[in-house]
Protein backbone atom coordinates (compact mmCIF):
# COMPACT_ATOMS: atom_id res chain seq x y z
CA UNK A 1 0.00 0.00 0.00
CA UNK A 2 1.56 3.46 -0.71
CA UNK A 3 1.97 6.23 1.68
CA UNK A 4 -0.91 8.56 0.30
CA UNK A 5 -3.54 5.79 -0.02
CA UNK A 6 -6.33 7.17 2.38
CA UNK A 7 -6.57 4.44 5.29
CA UNK A 8 -9.19 2.71 5.45
CA UNK A 9 -11.97 3.35 7.73
CA UNK A 10 -11.23 0.08 9.77
CA UNK A 11 -8.03 1.34 10.14
CA UNK A 12 -9.33 4.15 12.16
CA UNK A 13 -9.87 3.82 15.58
CA UNK A 14 -12.67 6.09 15.61
CA UNK A 15 -14.33 5.80 18.94
CA UNK A 16 -10.76 6.82 20.21
CA UNK A 17 -10.80 9.94 17.65
CA UNK A 18 -14.24 11.11 18.79
CA UNK A 19 -13.34 10.64 22.60
CA UNK A 20 -10.21 12.74 21.67
CA UNK A 21 -11.75 15.34 19.86
CA UNK A 22 -14.43 15.69 23.24
CA UNK A 23 -11.31 16.17 25.56
CA UNK A 24 -10.53 18.56 23.02
CA UNK A 25 -13.51 20.71 23.19
CA UNK A 26 -13.70 20.76 26.69
CA UNK A 27 -10.13 22.10 27.05
CA UNK A 28 -11.12 24.81 24.58
CA UNK A 29 -14.15 25.17 26.83
CA UNK A 30 -11.79 25.81 29.90
CA UNK A 31 -9.65 27.88 28.72
CA UNK A 32 -12.41 29.89 26.80
CA UNK A 33 -14.08 30.37 30.22
CA UNK A 34 -10.64 31.23 32.24
CA UNK A 35 -9.59 34.00 29.30
CA UNK A 36 -13.48 35.60 29.38
CA UNK A 37 -12.74 36.65 32.77
CA UNK A 38 -11.11 39.45 31.94
CA UNK A 39 -10.61 41.24 35.36
CA UNK A 40 -7.25 42.44 36.48
CA UNK A 41 -5.85 41.47 39.38
CA UNK A 42 -2.94 43.40 41.45
CA UNK A 43 -1.01 42.25 44.50
CA UNK A 44 1.17 44.53 46.54
CA UNK A 45 3.87 43.94 49.10
CA UNK A 46 3.84 46.87 51.35
CA UNK A 47 6.91 47.11 53.35
CA UNK A 48 7.19 50.99 54.99
CA UNK A 49 5.57 52.65 57.78
CA UNK A 50 5.98 56.22 58.09
CA UNK A 51 3.70 58.52 56.81
CA UNK A 52 4.54 59.55 53.21
CA UNK A 53 5.16 55.59 52.30
CA UNK A 54 1.97 54.90 53.60
CA UNK A 55 0.18 56.64 51.12
CA UNK A 56 1.44 54.58 47.25
CA UNK A 57 -0.10 51.24 48.15
CA UNK A 58 -2.90 52.68 49.99
CA UNK A 59 -3.45 55.53 47.08
CA UNK A 60 -2.94 52.45 44.20
CA UNK A 61 -5.45 50.28 45.71
CA UNK A 62 -8.18 52.21 46.34
CA UNK A 63 -8.14 52.90 42.55
CA UNK A 64 -7.53 49.74 41.49
CA UNK A 65 -10.57 48.60 43.57
CA UNK A 66 -12.48 51.40 42.07
CA UNK A 67 -11.37 50.05 38.60
CA UNK A 68 -13.16 47.19 39.85
CA UNK A 69 -9.84 45.34 39.57
CA UNK A 70 -9.00 41.90 42.71
CA UNK A 71 -6.69 43.72 44.53
CA UNK A 72 -4.47 42.28 47.76
CA UNK A 73 -2.08 44.04 49.60
CA UNK A 74 0.23 42.22 51.75
CA UNK A 75 1.64 44.32 54.46
CA UNK A 76 4.91 43.20 56.14
CA UNK A 77 7.41 44.61 58.55
CA UNK A 78 6.62 48.59 59.01
CA UNK A 79 4.07 48.05 56.40
CA UNK A 80 2.51 46.38 59.37
CA UNK A 81 1.53 49.90 61.29
CA UNK A 82 -0.37 50.82 58.39
CA UNK A 83 -2.82 48.42 59.49
CA UNK A 84 -2.69 48.74 63.43
CA UNK A 85 -5.64 50.96 64.41
CA UNK A 86 -3.27 52.83 66.75
CA UNK A 87 0.18 53.08 65.26
CA UNK A 88 -1.66 54.08 61.96
CA UNK A 89 -2.90 57.38 63.81
CA UNK A 90 1.06 57.83 64.53
CA UNK A 91 2.87 57.50 61.53
CA UNK A 92 6.01 60.16 61.15
CA UNK A 93 8.10 60.94 58.85
CA UNK A 94 11.62 61.90 58.82
CA UNK A 95 13.61 64.96 56.52
CA UNK A 96 16.86 62.80 57.83
CA UNK A 97 18.73 61.61 54.57
CA UNK A 98 15.61 62.61 52.52
CA UNK A 99 17.02 65.26 49.70
CA UNK A 100 13.47 66.06 48.83
CA UNK A 101 12.55 67.98 52.25
CA UNK A 102 15.76 70.46 51.43
CA UNK A 103 17.10 70.10 55.19
CA UNK A 104 20.87 69.18 56.05
CA UNK A 105 20.95 66.21 57.59
CA UNK A 106 23.41 67.92 60.18
CA UNK A 107 20.13 69.87 60.98
CA UNK A 108 17.71 67.12 60.59
CA UNK A 109 19.43 64.68 63.07
CA UNK A 110 18.60 67.00 66.03
CA UNK A 111 15.71 65.59 68.07
CA UNK A 112 12.35 66.65 67.50
CA UNK A 113 12.78 67.27 63.80
CA UNK A 114 11.38 63.93 62.50
CA UNK A 115 7.89 65.39 64.73
CA UNK A 116 8.57 68.43 62.87
CA UNK A 117 9.05 67.48 59.44
CA UNK A 118 5.66 65.54 60.03
CA UNK A 119 3.39 68.19 61.59
CA UNK A 120 4.50 70.52 58.52
CA UNK A 121 3.78 67.58 56.11
CA UNK A 122 0.20 66.73 58.24
CA UNK A 123 -0.60 70.82 58.06
CA UNK A 124 -0.01 70.43 54.16
CA UNK A 125 -2.11 67.74 53.72
CA UNK A 126 -5.29 69.11 55.43
CA UNK A 127 -4.36 72.48 53.39
CA UNK A 128 -4.41 69.81 49.70
CA UNK A 129 -7.19 67.90 50.73
CA UNK A 130 -5.32 64.87 51.24
CA UNK A 131 -7.22 62.12 52.90
CA UNK A 132 -5.65 60.95 56.05
CA UNK A 133 -4.56 57.39 55.76
CA UNK A 134 -7.05 56.08 58.25
CA UNK A 135 -9.63 57.26 55.98
CA UNK A 136 -7.85 56.02 52.82
CA UNK A 137 -7.58 52.32 54.57
CA UNK A 138 -11.18 52.21 55.62
CA UNK A 139 -12.38 53.36 52.19
CA UNK A 140 -9.93 50.60 50.82
CA UNK A 141 -11.72 47.90 52.59
CA UNK A 142 -15.29 48.97 51.85
CA UNK A 143 -13.91 48.58 47.89
CA UNK A 144 -13.39 45.06 48.82
CA UNK A 145 -9.46 45.25 48.32
CA UNK A 146 -7.92 42.55 50.03
CA UNK A 147 -5.71 43.91 52.95
CA UNK A 148 -3.49 41.21 54.46
CA UNK A 149 -0.98 41.67 57.69
CA UNK A 150 2.12 39.18 57.43
CA UNK A 151 1.71 36.53 60.44
CA UNK A 152 5.28 36.60 60.68
CA UNK A 153 5.93 40.27 61.44
CA UNK A 154 2.77 40.51 63.65
CA UNK A 155 4.84 37.94 65.86
CA UNK A 156 7.62 39.95 65.92
CA UNK A 157 6.11 43.25 66.59
CA UNK A 158 3.97 41.64 69.21
CA UNK A 159 0.90 43.25 67.77
CA UNK A 160 -2.56 41.67 68.16
CA UNK A 161 -5.17 40.39 65.90
CA UNK A 162 -7.65 42.87 67.26
CA UNK A 163 -5.18 45.54 67.10
CA UNK A 164 -5.65 45.71 63.34
CA UNK A 165 -9.04 47.47 61.40
CA UNK A 166 -11.85 45.32 61.10
CA UNK A 167 -11.93 43.45 58.03
CA UNK A 168 -7.65 43.10 57.49
CA UNK A 169 -6.94 39.76 57.32
CA UNK A 170 -4.67 38.22 59.67
CA UNK A 171 -2.54 34.55 60.10
CA UNK A 172 -1.21 35.36 56.56
CA UNK A 173 2.79 34.10 54.81
CA UNK A 174 4.65 34.67 52.23
CA UNK A 175 3.71 31.90 50.36
CA UNK A 176 -0.23 32.84 50.19
CA UNK A 177 1.61 36.17 48.81
CA UNK A 178 3.49 34.75 46.25
CA UNK A 179 0.25 32.36 45.12
CA UNK A 180 -1.33 35.72 45.04
CA UNK A 181 1.29 37.50 43.12
CA UNK A 182 2.05 34.31 40.40
CA UNK A 183 -1.98 34.71 39.75
CA UNK A 184 -1.58 38.41 39.59
CA UNK A 185 -1.40 40.69 36.48
CA UNK A 186 0.66 43.60 38.35
CA UNK A 187 2.63 42.87 40.89
CA UNK A 188 4.28 45.41 42.80
CA UNK A 189 6.85 45.90 46.07
CA UNK A 190 6.37 49.04 47.75
CA UNK B 1 -21.67 75.11 24.42
CA UNK B 2 -24.36 72.10 24.43
CA UNK B 3 -26.71 72.09 27.11
CA UNK B 4 -25.41 69.60 30.03
CA UNK B 5 -26.62 66.27 30.01
CA UNK B 6 -29.29 65.28 32.11
CA UNK B 7 -28.45 64.18 35.35
CA UNK B 8 -29.65 61.75 38.21
CA UNK B 9 -27.54 62.75 40.62
CA UNK B 10 -24.81 64.51 41.49
CA UNK B 11 -21.45 64.29 43.79
CA UNK B 12 -19.38 67.22 45.53
CA UNK B 13 -16.02 66.43 45.56
CA UNK B 14 -14.68 69.97 45.89
CA UNK B 15 -11.24 70.17 47.98
CA UNK B 16 -10.65 66.30 47.99
CA UNK B 17 -7.52 65.48 46.34
CA UNK B 18 -5.99 62.01 44.20
CA UNK B 19 -7.92 59.30 44.84
CA UNK B 20 -10.69 60.50 46.36
CA UNK B 21 -12.42 62.33 43.31
CA UNK B 22 -12.21 58.85 41.25
CA UNK B 23 -13.02 56.48 43.96
CA UNK B 24 -16.14 58.12 45.30
CA UNK B 25 -17.10 58.66 41.50
CA UNK B 26 -17.23 54.49 41.96
CA UNK B 27 -19.04 54.35 44.98
CA UNK B 28 -21.86 56.70 43.84
CA UNK B 29 -21.70 54.54 40.70
CA UNK B 30 -22.37 51.93 42.18
CA UNK B 31 -25.22 53.13 44.05
CA UNK B 32 -27.08 54.25 41.17
CA UNK B 33 -28.92 52.30 38.67
CA UNK B 34 -28.25 51.49 35.00
CA UNK B 35 -28.77 54.38 32.64
CA UNK B 36 -28.45 56.73 35.63
CA UNK B 37 -25.94 59.93 34.96
CA UNK B 38 -24.05 60.93 37.81
CA UNK B 39 -22.53 64.69 37.62
CA UNK B 40 -19.08 64.97 39.64
CA UNK B 41 -17.93 68.35 40.69
CA UNK B 42 -13.91 68.20 41.68
CA UNK B 43 -11.42 71.49 42.30
CA UNK B 44 -8.29 68.51 41.52
CA UNK B 45 -6.84 69.07 38.13
CA UNK B 46 -5.82 65.51 38.58
CA UNK B 47 -9.20 64.50 38.21
CA UNK B 48 -10.05 65.11 34.71
CA UNK B 49 -7.14 62.72 32.84
CA UNK B 50 -8.11 60.54 36.03
CA UNK B 51 -12.11 60.45 35.94
CA UNK B 52 -11.30 59.69 32.14
CA UNK B 53 -8.74 57.03 32.84
CA UNK B 54 -11.30 55.01 35.10
CA UNK B 55 -14.06 55.39 32.76
CA UNK B 56 -12.21 54.02 30.20
CA UNK B 57 -10.76 52.04 32.20
CA UNK B 58 -13.96 50.32 33.80
CA UNK B 59 -16.62 48.31 32.77
CA UNK B 60 -20.42 49.31 32.45
CA UNK B 61 -19.43 53.11 32.87
CA UNK B 62 -19.09 55.63 29.68
CA UNK B 63 -17.83 59.39 30.19
CA UNK B 64 -20.35 61.50 28.48
CA UNK B 65 -18.68 65.02 29.05
CA UNK B 66 -16.18 67.15 31.21
CA UNK B 67 -16.07 70.67 31.64
CA UNK B 68 -14.61 73.26 33.01
CA UNK B 69 -16.23 76.23 34.93
CA UNK B 70 -15.56 79.15 37.55
CA UNK B 71 -17.40 79.55 40.24
CA UNK B 72 -17.07 82.09 43.15
CA UNK B 73 -13.32 82.64 42.03
CA UNK B 74 -12.34 78.95 42.00
CA UNK B 75 -11.56 76.19 39.12
CA UNK B 76 -14.81 73.66 38.75
CA UNK B 77 -13.89 70.52 37.16
CA UNK B 78 -17.31 68.77 35.55
CA UNK B 79 -17.79 64.90 35.01
CA UNK B 80 -20.79 63.24 33.67
CA UNK B 81 -20.75 59.88 34.29
CA UNK B 82 -23.74 57.41 32.68
CA UNK B 83 -23.83 53.65 34.05
CA UNK B 84 -24.79 51.56 31.38
CA UNK B 85 -24.73 48.38 33.08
Amino acid sequence: MSTDTPPQTSDVDVAALVSRLEEVEEEVAAIRDDTADDRKKMTMIATKGSLDMAYPPLILASTAAAFDWDVTVFFTFWGLDILHEEKSKKLKMTPLGNPSMGMPNLLAAIPGMDSMATRMMERKMTDQGTASIQELLELTLDLGAELQACQMTADLMDYDDDEFYEGVTTGVGAASALAEMGDSDIQLLI
Amino acid sequence: MSAEPETTETLDVKGLSCPMPVVKTKQAIDALEEGDVLEVLATDSGSVSDVRGWADTTAGVELLDQRETTQGGETVYQHYVRKTT
